[in-house]
């Protein structure tokens, strides 16, 4: 038997077939030019990120500079450092400090919260299971983020389910012993910087899982196994190498807990005492008071930290295992 | 003597999946053991029963004498080498190797100087600040095998370890890791698919099917005197001659092996055997392999290199020596 017998003889095609057309011309030209083809790929964003987007930045940046007039309210278009002077008045250093505590540790307890559930979803759950793992984790984002806060009011008042379900299981004493704490407490959980806590991490955990399960399901399983084969426990194993290995996730995830929680204006303002927050600060400053600069010294802030941040990040090494 | 390792039926059971199925194994202490077997057959879970990634389903394991049931691995005096190495991406090549003493709590220095003659045992002395991604998947292989080795275990588990690596430096590494069982007087435990590997480095060899031991014994043993025809044919590629063929040559109403190198190919017409027509040819360089059809029975012949040779298409004679016909356990 020859191979020609099973290969149909008719219409046998060209070795070169040539262009289609105008689109064939256009796709060839593409092909013997891929730089060509980047360009006109990256023009638009770059064009877009680079004036309209870092372009406003440097406007606003330039606006810190300035300075207000404090009798007329006139803002007064000559460079200054005054209004970063004012950053460090007692009352704006309050905003600053509270705003960083607060981002902190919503970042902490959302990193403790979302290891278990990424771990799970990176390493247990298969098909069925990691499908409503997703949906269970990015559901909450489909709903308008007002109304996510407003249940959150409702669920933490004073008359809320919360409070009934701690009556229920005679815990009262508990959640009254919390709230008559200084600075944490409050008349209820709607009205104290716990709330505001409870409802960022619960806003933000989305931000946390994401990342933290995509570093994790790169670690090969075997790493783990090789762990305990040389003798390391579960915790020992967690700590040299499920931990170093998930940080680079930690961290992007961090990024956004962070930065999200230091520039949020609407849940302290819903949720949580009349005690501002940075977002609120500029806030207020740019629209009653109008003073636009120092909203902008008040914008360079959070920018400032999370420079820090990222380089701290980096200096402990957490992106090596990237 | 206590066994090194020793399985008294043991099965391990995914749901409906037998993948080891009442295994009963003994492997001495200092013995070179190799367990060879397609994949699928279980040879890789007996392995993973031994580290204590997996738990028996039934049966018993006791590793030098003692039950080893539901001991963690990280309290087994037992290292593996993995199959793709399992290297520690954020750990450079000295911290790998020191791992294990590391988490014993052995000192900086003094886990680093082990694990520096850790690396010279395996050839690759002053590698330690490289990272494991900047190594070459030979080398990566020697760390994996520091690594073990550092921790001094009763027992090495080596899980195909040179299945990624090319000929050349697969041939090299077998004789390496010959030679420094040989030193170091660890019992080895070493899977592998390639019947090659199996017999040209291992003190004994357990062949494996379907989650059950079809035969063990010594590599010559395996490849002269397979029992069943499953052996025959997966070590080395035995002819699997069937009863009523083997009756007309031993008298015998039983299944026989023959090996390739034992059929001698005559002219048609030279004398007395076996009527076969050649089929095709497979030039190997040392020697040529022969595809051969006698009567709808298909059978290969090894040939050195050189010999003359019939065309494709022509009768043949095949004749054989009877005492190279082995009768096989396995009934008719």
């Amino acid at each position: 038997m020859s191979l020609d017998a099973t290969m149909p003889r008719a219409s046998a095609p060209a070795i070169l077939p040539g262009s289609g057309g105008m689109r064939g011309a256009l796709s060839d030209l593409f092909w013997r030019r891929p730089q060509l083809l980047l360009l006109l790929m990256l023009l638009p964003p770059v064009l877009w990120l680079g004036i309209v987007y870092i372009g406003s930045l440097f406007a606003l940046l330039a606006q810190s500079f300035f300075s207000i007039d404090e009798y007329s309210g006139l803002i007064n278009r000559q460079f200054t450092l005054k209004t970063y002077g004012d950053l460090f008045q007692a009352a704006n250093l309050d905003i600053i400090l509270r705003t960083v505590t607060m981002a902190a540790l919503v970042t902490l307890a959302s990193a403790i919260v979302a290891f278990p559930i990424a771990y799970y979803a990176a390493r247990y759950a298969r098909g069925r299971w990691k499908a409503l793992f997703y949906l269970g984790i990015m559901l909450p984002l489909w709903s308008s983020y007002l109304v996510k806060i407003y249940a959150w009011k409702l669920i933490l008042a004073k008359e809320g389910i919360l409070t009934w379900l701690l009556a229920k299981l005679h815990l009262l004493g508990l959640l009254d012993a919390w709230l008559s704490l200084p600075v944490v407490g409050g008349n209820s959980l709607s009205v104290s910087f716990t709330g505001t806590f409870i409802v960022f991490v619960y806003v933000w955990l989305p931000f946390m899982i994401l990342p933290v399960q995509a570093a994790l399901e790169r670690v090969p399983g075997n790493l783990v196994e090789a762990s305990s084969d040389l003798g390391a426990s579960p915790g020992q194993t967690f700590r040299n190498v499920l931990f170093p290995l998930a940080l680079p996730g930690i961290v992007a995830g961090s990024i956004f807990t962070f930065s999200l929680t230091l520039g949020d204006y609407i849940i302290p303002q819903i949720i949580g005492t009349s005690r501002l927050f940075i977002g609120q600060a500029v806030y207020s400053q740019q629209g009653t008071a109008g003073n636009i600069p120092l909203a902008a010294a008040f914008t360079v802030v959070p920018i400032i930290i999370m420079g820090f941040y990222l380089w701290g990040a980096k200096r402990i090494g957490a992106f090596d295992a990237l | 003597m206590t066994s090194a390792v020793s399985f008294q039926k043991v099965s391990r059971h995914f749901g409906s999946v037998r993948a080891v199925d009442a295994v009963d194994l003994d492997i001495t202490p200092r013995e070179f053991f190799a367990m060879l077997g397609p994949s699928g057959s279980g040879k890789t879970t007996c392995l993973r029963l031994i580290a204590g990634f997996e738990q028996p389903t039934s049966g018993s394991i006791s590793i030098f004498g003692e039950r080893a049931e539901g001991v963690p691995p990280y309290r087994r005096n037992v290292n593996t080498v993995f199959q793709d190495y399992a290297l520690f991406p954020h750990l450079n090549v000295l911290d790998n190797v020191a791992y294990g003493l590391m988490v014993k709590g052995v000192g900086k220095a003094e886990r680093h100087k082990a694990a520096e003659e850790a690396l010279s045992l395996v050839r690759l002395p002053g590698y330690g600040a490289r990272r494991p991604g900047q190594l070459s998947g030979g080398q990566r292989q020697r760390v994996a095998l520091a690594r073990a080795l550092v921790n001094q275990p009763k027992v090495l588990l080596l899980d195909e370890p040179l299945g990624a690596l090319d000929l050349k430096l697969r041939e090299n590494m077998q004789e390496e890791l010959k030679s420094l069982q040989k030193a170091l007087g660890i019992t080895f435990v070493f899977v592998t698919h390639d019947q090659g590997e199996a017999l040209s480095m291992a003190d004994r060899v357990a062949v494996f099917n379907d989650g059950k031991i079809m035969q063990i014994g010594t590599p010559e043993d395996i490849y002269q005197r397979p029992k069943t025809r499953f052996v025959a044919d997966f070590v080395g590629s035995s002819n699997v001659l069937p009863p009523d063929f083997v009756q007309r040559y031993s008298g015998q109403h039983r299944w026989a092996s023959l090996r390739p190198e034992s059929i001698r190919v005559g002219r048609a017409a030279s004398g007395e055997g076996v009527a076969a027509r050649l089929v095709s040819t497979n030039y190997l360089g040392a020697t040529t392999k022969l595809a051969l059809d006698a009567d709808g029975l298909k059978l290969h012949a090894i040939v050195p290199a050189g010999t003359a040779l019939p065309v494709e298409g022509e009768a043949v004679v095949l004749t054989f020596n009877r005492e190279h016909l082995h009768l096989m356990d396995e009934p008719a």
